[in-house]
């Protein structure tokens, strides 16, 4: 079974800070580390392997420096790391990510290809099943359980009010939720094997019998970022420091009379 | 041409989701800015005796898919289904709710037809002079704001986060044309395999939709203290619910979160206790209709969203408040 993980590198939006004065994101100094989801999808696609056999290739799209989650990937055991990354690429929605990927998906074969349900930089959710549309394969998404049974796999996957358990075929895409997997941590000798494996990187010639150049890259995403900026507290209300506890509950129960709460 | 907006209505074991409703309340207001109809758009199977509901509460029609097929959410037969509506009507809009049945299927859906697709928006609105929809939504886990815009592909599609968006009051006497649309499933439809369907048991009200929230933070110091917390709610005829921070640590369920990886709520009061105000937390909760706050810290941001702010100690003031709520109750009955 060749199982494929898509992985994305984010900045640690835990470390992300506001510039005060400038009111822009302040990415300098802001440590890059493997999305959640994604990790706990490789830990997944580890154990698959090593119950059901097969390979574990990882994927991720982006800038060169990318590079070091593909390494870390690689210490946790994963057999084989490939780049997608090129100018041609930048810019891209979800949907011109999911095109790019797809035919990254295409050209190095696959059974079971697992995503991140989200990213922590974005949120969308919407790669993992774009590309599952685009490969032409089921997905199940939300996935918090994961077993091979035989030629099959069983999943559970997590809805609000209810769990599906879902039997599915390869080929088949997954999304990982955090909880399917603890990651293992690096080991040092895998750390120095990870450096010394190669990095396949894929271009854009490598996948231009797949790829439309109209459909991929800012100009061909469907959807465009026009405005960003910073949230405006709404205007803070009355505050009472200093005063005694019954004056401050007479104060809540006077608020709530007010707005016909109590 | 595409016109008119269609809002994607979830519904499980026939009942209604609340944000189907809310979408169509905020697709009412932006059609009127674009001078179009709002229709809502309902599948599952035996499901049709509910799209009167959706009419009153704002739709101007309903297309129905049925079919028993559709009994359980399964992407391959929703995405064929509202496809097949997509591709017959030419929506201008397509809103769907941002739970995880809709999050699944836009993405899925949004594919098939090439089209673009914004994620859990907080805010939509249509531009006065292209007549473009304004999708609004936070990004860099709440710490920015991004408009986002579909300008050549249609329709434009977002998912909106459950809470953000207020239903319409219900009108009986409305009317409109409820439409039974046929798709022309095959079994192959069903390309996966449901095993087993586990049922939660049944919660207590549901965050999102109480009117009233007592909430806790890490300053309430340890988890019983949700027992104090829960007491006041139960007086007031709220719930209880949390940051994060108590949730990580085991304190309380994950479904009582609220936030920018929890639930977005907009109740009457929301009464945050201990609660330092993150700004992934505010984005929760800053549609509260009323905030008040007690934290000892009299710089605590949570008091830059507050119309009352109580500088104080939790456990002093809690305890009180519970007794003067009674005694008010009790005055007042
Ligand atoms: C990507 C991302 C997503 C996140 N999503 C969410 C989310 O969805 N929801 C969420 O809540 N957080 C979220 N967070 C976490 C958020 O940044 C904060 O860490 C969290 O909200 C803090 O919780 P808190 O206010 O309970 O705790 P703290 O920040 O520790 O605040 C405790 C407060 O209690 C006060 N206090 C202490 N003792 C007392 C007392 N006896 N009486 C009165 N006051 C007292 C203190 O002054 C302090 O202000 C997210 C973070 C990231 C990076």
């Amino acid at each position: 079974m060749k199982i494929v993980v898509c992985i994305k590198q984010v900045p640690d939006t835990n470390e992300v800070k506001l510039d005060p004065v400038t009111n822009t994101l302040i990415r300098e100094g802001v440590p890059s580390i493997i999305n959640h989801d994604d990790k706990s999808g490789i830990e997944a696609a580890l154990r698959l392997r090593d119950e059901a056999g097969g390979t574990v290739t990882v994927l991720c799209m982006g800038p060169p420096q990318a590079d070091t989650a593909l390494r870390e990937a690689l210490a946790m055991g994963c057999d084989e790391a490939i780049l997608i990354s090129g100018r041609e690429f930048g810019g891209s929605d979800t949907w011109a990510t999911a095109a790019i990927i797809s035919a990254a998906l295409k050209k190095i074969g696959y059974d079971v290809v697992i995503t991140g349900r989200q990213a922590i930089d974005g949120d969308t959710a919407q790669v993992g099943p774009q590309i599952a549309e685009t490969i032409g394969v089921p997905q199940v998404s939300y996935v918090e359980e994961l077993r091979a049974e035989g030629e099959k796999l069983v999943v559970r996957r997590q809805f609000e009010d209810r769990r599906h358990i879902i039997e599915v075929k390869p080929p088949c895409l997954l999304t990982a939720l955090s909880e399917l997997a603890a990651p293992r941590y690096m080991h040092v000798g895998g750390i120095v094997d990870a450096y010394q494996k190669d990095i396949r990187i894929l271009g854009f010639d490598d996948l231009k019998d797949d790829l439309n150049p109209d459909f991929i890259g800012l100009k061909g995403s469907p959807t465009n970022v026009v405005k960003s900026f910073t949230k405006q507290a709404k205007g803070a209300g009355t505050i009472l420091a200093d005063v005694g506890a019954d004056e401050a509950v007479a104060a809540i129960i006077r608020k709530m009379e007010e707005k016909h709460i109590i | 041409m595409s016109k008119d907006i269609y809002v994607v209505v979830e519904q499980r074991d026939g009942v209604i989701a609340k944000v189907g409703r809310e979408l169509i309340g905020e697709a009412t207001k932006l059609a009127a800015d674009l001078g179009q109809k709002v229709y809502a758009v309902l599948i599952g199977d035996a499901v049709r005796d509910k799209a009167q509901s959706l009419i009153e509460y704002g739709a101007d029609g309903v297309v129905c898919v049925q079919d028993p097929i559709l009994k359980e959410y399964v992407t391959e037969p929703y995405a064929k289904a509202l496809t097949a509506v997509i591709r017959d009507r030419d929506p201008e809009i397509v809103l769907y709710g941002a739970t995880s049945i809709g999050r699944d299927l836009a993405p899925r859906v949004a594919s098939r037809i090439h089209t673009g697709l914004t994620a859990d928006c907080t805010k939509l609105d249509i531009d006065p002079e292209s007549k473009l929809l304004l999708m609004t939504r936070p990004a860099f886990g709440g710490n920015i704001m991004a408009t986002i815009l579909c300008k050549v592909y249609r329709p434009q599609m977002a998912t909106v986060r459950p809470g953000v968006m207020k239903q319409l009051e219900r009108d009986a006497s409305r009317k409109g044309e409820i439409e039974e649309f046929k798709v022309a499933f095959e079994p192959s439809d069903m390309n996966v395999v449901i095993r087993e369907v586990i049922k939660e048991e049944h919660k207590k009200t549901d965050i999102t939709e109480a009117k009233i929230l007592v909430s806790g933070g890490r300053g309430i110091g340890t988890p019983d203290y949700f027992n104090t917390l829960r007491e006041l709610a139960d007086v007031l005829g709220g719930e209880v619910s949390s940051s994060r921070a108590n949730v990580d640590a085991g304190w309380i369920e994950k479904d009582r979160q609220v936030g920018q990886t929890g639930k977005t709520v907009r109740p009457s009061l929301y009464l945050a206790c201990g609660i330092s105000g993150a700004i992934q937390h505010v984005a929760g909760m800053e549609g509260a209709e009323c905030v008040i706050a007690i934290n000892k810290n009299d710089t605590a941001p949570i008091f830059d969203v507050s119309d009352l702010g109580i500088v104080g100690d939790v456990k002093v003031i809690v305890p009180k408040l519970i007794e003067a709520a009674k005694k008010y109750k009790a005055a007042n009955a």
